[in-house]
């Protein structure tokens, strides 16, 4: 099976300086922030790629790189063997771009308000001139609403049924890949069972390719097939779904576990975590991880871990077996 | 602990007036908080749940209003007292803990002179000693080096830092009571576990009552006592933590634990509510669950849910679900 998305020693970084006056003034430096380091992954054809991490770790980023709402700095992403950062001939642009779609968190900011929900459906279908006769229609009844409501506005809907329209839009060009950043988080527990089981339909139906970014450990092990963990902008550990949750390798990935809040852990006493996230602008030389990781040694100080296979299991560790 | 509760609710109901008629976001809600308990208060947004946590300690926006009910602090009654009088109350015997830490804080005074200012408030101390105590607020919430973060700005905290530093603040003057409205709900996973441990921590050895208003399932499974579980304004159910999560009587609850990704459930299709939460203008008739309720009858529909003293004190249904309807559910 080839890969779909195929992602290279991406990197990305943010000039985040402050401006020339004030550094000149002040004497500072320039402040470079790299929020994505060297992360290399594929995603196969329908299956749903995972990537998880804490707030600052990059999952975002790396999602905006593939659709190419932001350039790369380094590295490439190749989508059906195409690069659409490099890539001259205008044809195989068009089409790889009619293949990848995106859901955004937060449905009440990404649907424009004063645009009826027909024109927001039929959007990336109108833009290249295609036929949208009863288009959103026929989306719209296959996300769980009704076809009457095409000529409504997105604030007559509740957050559930305005993700339902995320995703109908979504699905207007008839894509192969959709990145879904964090598309449940802005939801309730009982409409976000709603969206997760549409998603999991959807992808059945039409074999569609998920590479979904969450920060929630329960969603990503109900939805994902591989998972990607992600600290401080590198790829710490991937491995498919029930090895990575029966046996993480990762020191980070085995804190993160740890922490995350369990249903059936009542009154479970148990050692927070040490320590925070470090700052991106000055990120710790080595191992990101080594100041918070309980296996540190000098070598983490030094040298920053390669990814090594471990059975399925890659992972970015000097000490992980 | 004792017998009198900390905290003591009687049929609160909260209304707010507006053009299209009057909007009851706290309908009738009852419940007890004793010395030294956690009482989670889970809901989905809208449900009433902060709303219920602003009218205690009296921070509820007008046109929004206390219409009916008791509120007991200690065994007194708090309605009707003077605005000073329920200011004193506040911090002194209350404290709050609110969802953004950020927006919690003054951001152009120094944490210590947010906290300097409590405790002289609220206190009878000087200067030097108001500052001692200061620091050793912050010694206890876990920031590191607090006789020098003292003279920092909020903004020179990180997130966690920052909820350890409101955390502090409700504690500072020793209150009886603290009221956390989702205080974990902006913070990362390890954060979020640090601040549920410092939580507890606190909760038992000061023996504090603790009201902790969230959405997330997780988190009042590991540090609630007991639960109350709040549906379009009203208590749905309302037991200790391990019954209510794993043996629900109200359909409710069952269906929020049922629709909640599990670990050991693996790839199954998550069973799901249908429909959402009705807006509190448009509530149905009779039990304001009835309409996405799958074991709904007649009763249901005509007549709205008893309140929990008036049925077996748990689950404010007509037709509390037996084990045996949740295993063929």
């Amino acid at each position: 099976m080839s890969a779909l998305i195929s992602v290279r020693d991406l990197t990305r970084v943010f000039d985040v300086s402050k401006p020339w006056l004030n550094r000149v003034i002040e004497r500072l430096p320039r402040a470079l922030l790299t929020a994505v380091s060297d992360v290399s992954f594929d995603v196969p054809e329908n299956s749903v790629y995972a990537l998880v991490g804490e707030s600052g770790s990059g999952k975002s980023t790396i999602g905006k790189i593939i659709v190419g709402l932001v350039p790369p700095s380094a590295g490439s992403v190749e989508i059906e063997g195409v690069d659409l950062a490099t890539e001259t001939d205008a044809k195989k642009i068009e089409a790889v771009r009619d293949d990848i779609q995106m859901i955004f968190q937060d449905p009440f900011a990404s649907l424009n308000p004063r645009w009826r929900v027909r024109d927001i459906i039929e959007e990336p279908v109108a833009a290249k001139g295609g036929k949208t006769n009863g288009l959103a229609e026929k989306l719209l009844e296959q996300v769980g609403l009704s076809a009457a409501d095409a000529g409504k506005y997105p604030h007559e809907f509740s957050g559930g049924q305005r993700q339902r329209i995320c995703i109908a839009r979504a699905l207007a060009s008839e894509p192969r890949i959709i990145v879904c950043d964090e598309p449940t988080s802005a939801l309730d527990v009982s409409v976000q069972s709603q969206v997760l089981n549409l998603m999991s339909d959807l992808r059945e139906d039409l074999g569609l390719t998920y590479l979904f970014i969450s920060h929630d450990l329960t969603v990503v092990q109900h939805m994902a097939d591989v998972i990607g963990v992600l600290y401080l902008g590198r790829l710490v550990e991937e491995a498919p779904r029930d090895k990575l949750f029966n046996d993480p390798k990762h020191p980070y990935t085995q804190m993160l576990f740890d922490a995350a809040p369990k249903m059936d852990a009542f009154g479970r006493e148990v050692d927070p975590p040490k320590g925070e996230i470090p700052d991106a602008i000055n990120p710790p030389p080595g191992c990101a991880f080594h100041p918070r990781c309980p296996l540190a040694t000098e070598r983490c100080k030094t040298e920053r871990p390669e990814m090594r296979h471990i059975g399925d299991t890659r992972v970015a560790c000097h000490h992980a077996e | 602990m004792t017998d009198t509760p900390v905290l003591s609710v009687r049929d609160l109901v909260v209304e707010i007036p507006t053009r299209h008629g009057v909007l009851r976001p706290v309908d009738n809600v009852s419940y007890d908080i004793h010395a030294g308990e956690i009482l989670g208060v889970v809901g989905e947004s809208g449900a009433g749940k902060s709303m219920t946590g602003n009218a205690v300690i009296g921070l509820l926006d007008r046109p929004a209003r206390i219409v009916s009910g008791e509120i007991l602090l200690s065994g007194q009654p708090i309605q009707g007292l003077k605005r000073d009088a329920i200011r004193k109350l506040r911090g002194k015997k209350m404290g709050m803990i609110f969802q953004d830490p950020l927006t919690s804080l003054n951001p152009l005074l120094t944490v210590g002179d947010q906290l300097t200012e409590t405790i002289l408030e609220h206190l009878k101390v000087g200067q030097t000693e108001a500052r001692k105590r200061a620091i050793a607020a912050l010694e206890e919430v876990g920031i590191p080096a607090a006789a020098q973060r003292i003279n920092s700005y909020p903004h020179e905290f990180s997130g966690g830092m920052r909820q350890r530093v409101v955390i502090a603040l409700a504690l500072c003057a020793e209150p009886d009571l603290v009221i956390a409205d989702e205080p974990t709900t902006a913070l990362d996973v390890s954060v979020q576990a640090q601040i549920v441990a410092l939580l507890k921590r606190l909760c038992r050895e000061r023996g504090v009552a603790v009201m902790l208003v969230t959405h997330d399932m997780g988190v009042i499974a590991e540090a609630a006592d007991r639960v109350a579980v709040m549906y379009a304004g009203r208590l749905a159910e309302l037991g200790p933590v391990r019954e209510v999560l794993t043996q629900a009587r109200h359909p409710y609850t069952a269906g929020l634990m049922a629709s909640t990704p599990l670990a050991s459930q693996g790839r199954k299709r998550l069973r799901q509510i249908p429909g959402s939460m009705p807006r509190l203008g448009a509530l149905p008739t009779g039990c304001a669950f009835h309409p996405r309720c799958e074991f709904a009858q007649d009763k249901c529909r005509q007549e709205p849910g008893p309140t929990l003293d008036r049925c077996d004190g748990r689950a404010a249904c007509w037709f509390p679900l037996t084990a045996k309807q949740e295993v063929s559910a």
